[in-house]
């Protein structure tokens, strides 16, 4: 009898042409696709132009300007250039422009790019979310990139997966968001280090595809190798008429072995909110309501999708943003923001007094559009909470879900959106 | 392998890319110019006062965050000769080896005092400082052959036989 093995242990497997692969296990592995950005594919591109090798497949690198897009400065608009220059020259096939683009880890996924069963490379710690479609991907730094873009393989330690089981029902109004910042709060950041984190169970069954997403996104800051959610019904119909590509259904042996095994109910998971200066200081809202806050951000790679939008619509509709609040909705893709100006979003939050902007990482990394003053306070549907994320050393970034940045928009400070529903 | 000497710089658990080199300073990959603001959002006088041959030594999870690579370039350039830490994040493990930063992996790291002069054996792999001595995790060999091959780029070359040099 086959080795036992986990969804992680089989994909790797079957991208280093063996049966099976242990934790532990060095491989070369071949990439389905690889990826970079306008702050780290421009190191990328010098290291491959030095190696003088021709493109391992001009229909396997994706390069997306999208942290500091709309060119944010002279400088940034010369490393934008180095990518689009590269493109062209290489004639790469998914090169995305400025009004064509959106925040990569929502890009790729929406446009079928990525699928069940790939192993994906990305010059981006958030390369990690698109486990939520059952592939595994993991951020690896520039110089891994120029690699991959060279040979189409990246060397992987084989990891070991710890798995976690959310049971029971979830809770009104909790997502994805809620549940993977209650894990890492229970772990802390670096409780998965350099291992898979697998989720599974009832809760997990019952997610819609964009709230998988924002959980195996945030995989990454409990140190995480990849995160990974089995394909089911759910992934199937997500990527029914998207696939560029066949996808590849792998699941977890019964009997496979794991690292460790965790259980959470969901009737013990509220609407989380993590305080600075770590995603692993997580709270139910209730223990912070009252914070007063200066911006809210409502976006990201981690929650600036659709059904984010929806959530922060429904609350927004028809009321006012709270005096000297300002509050920010970036959609994380062109194809989002289409989507959510013809269903009427765009408008009511327009009407109701935040700032739409294009789609942009931006304030997430403190890089522009939106970047906080000494003393500040922004509640963001972002990913990181660390000193100075969105900009000055003495402001402070607290993390949730849009249902709660949309209520606490109301309000000026941190609201349960029961409180305002 | 050389033996490195120099003062250590200590730092906490978790130290994260953005304390290493902040965003607002990665519209620029140019060495020179990261270093002049590395460390800056954990210690904004360290840039100035680093100098060539010091020690980084940090406690768990060093480089933990985002995927940049400028973090380990820009404690290079900085003229950091290593850094010791009870444990690292991985792409910064990863990013590390792959631009030539030795980064060695000690328990007992957070015993070191801050400002002690330090001596790290990079063959035996052991860290000396203010009295303590660490002994560092072996690198396992598939990590070693690349260290040995000068890094990832050369190891690269080699195998696909481009021709580049260095």
């Amino acid at each position: 009898m086959a080795q036992a093995q986990t969804i992680t242990e089989k994909i790797l497997a079957a991208h280093c042409g063996r049966e099976t692969v242990s934790p532990g296990d060095f491989i070369e592995a071949k990439v389905d696709l690889c990826l970079g950005n306008d702050i780290t594919a421009p190191i990328a591109i010098r290291e491959f132009e030095a190696l003088g090798a021709p493109v391992f497949d001009r229909t396997r690198i994706a390069l997306i300007p999208d942290h500091f897009t709309p060119n944010k400065d002279i400088k940034s608009a010369e490393q934008a250039k180095t990518l689009r220059d590269f493109a062209k020259k290489h004639d790469l096939e998914l090169y995305f422009e400025v009004g064509q683009m959106g925040v990569e880890h929502a890009l790729l996924p929406e446009q079928g790019l990525v699928v069940s069963g790939d192993l994906v490379i990305g010059a981006d710690s958030h390369t990690c979310t698109y486990g939520a479609l059952g592939a595994f991907s993991t951020g690896v730094g520039s110089t891994d990139l120029a690699a991959a873009m060279a040979t189409g393989e990246v060397w992987l330690r084989v990891p070991e997966s710890m798995k976690f089981v959310i049971k029971g029902k979830r809770r009104r109004w909790v997502g994805g968001k809620d549940i993977i910042l209650y894990t890492i709060g229970k772990i802390g950041v670096d409780g998965a280090l350099y291992r898979a984190m697998e989720f599974t169970g009832p809760v997990i069954d019952g997610l819609p595809m964009d709230d998988r997403l924002s959980i195996c996104n945030m995989a990454i800051e409990a140190g995480g190798k990849n995160g990974i959610i089995a394909p089911d019904k759910v992934t199937e119909e997500y990527e029914q008429g998207r696939a560029r590509r066949a996808t590849r259904i792998h699941a977890s042996d019964p009997d496979a072995r794991y690292h460790s095994v965790h259980e959470y109910d969901g009737a013990d998971i509220d609407l989380q909110v993590a305080m600075p200066h770590l995603p692993s200081n997580a709270k139910a809202v209730g223990e912070v309501a009252g914070t007063k806050i200066d911006q809210v951000v409502i976006g990201s790679c981690t929650n600036g999708r659709l059904s984010d939008l929806e959530v922060a619509a429904a609350i927004l509709k028809g009321r006012k943003v709270a005096k000297g609040l300002r509050v920010l909705v970036i959609p994380a893709t062109q194809a989002i923001s289409l989507e959510a100006m013809r269903r009427g979003w765009l408008e009511t939050f327009l009407e109701a007094g935040a700032a739409v902007s294009t789609p942009t990482c931006g304030p997430c990394l403190g890089g522009h559009m939106g970047i906080l003053a000494a003393g500040e306070r922004c509640l963001a549907t972002t990913n990181r909470n660390f000193v100075g994320r969105m900009g000055h050393v003495k402001s402070e970034v607290w993390l949730a879900a849009p249902a709660v940045a949309a209520a606490s928009a109301l309000t000026g400070v941190i609201t349960h959106p029961d409180e305002v529903m | 392998m050389a033996v490195l000497r120099g003062r250590v710089w200590r730092f906490g658990d978790d130290v994260n890319t953005d304390e290493i080199i902040p965003a607002r300073y990665l519209n620029t990959s140019d060495p020179k110019e990261l270093a002049a603001h590395c460390m800056e959002d954990a210690d904004p006088t360290f840039a100035r006062k680093v100098k060539p041959g010091d020690f980084i030594v940090a406690g768990k999870n060093f480089g933990c965050g985002s995927s940049r690579e400028h973090a380990p370039v820009a404690i290079k350039a900085a003229g950091v000769s290593a850094v010791v830490a009870e444990s690292f994040a991985r792409i910064f493990f990863r990013n590390a080896i792959n631009v030539g930063l030795p980064i060695v992996e000690c328990q007992g790291a957070s015993k070191v005092h801050n400002g002690v002069e330090g001596e790290l054996d990079l063959a035996e792999g052991v860290f000396r400082a203010g009295g303590v001595s660490l002994k560092g995790a072996p690198y396992p060999e598939p990590m070693r052959k690349l260290i040995e091959a000068g890094g990832l780029m050369p190891y690269v070359a080699k195998k696909l036989d481009t021709g580049r040099k260095g």
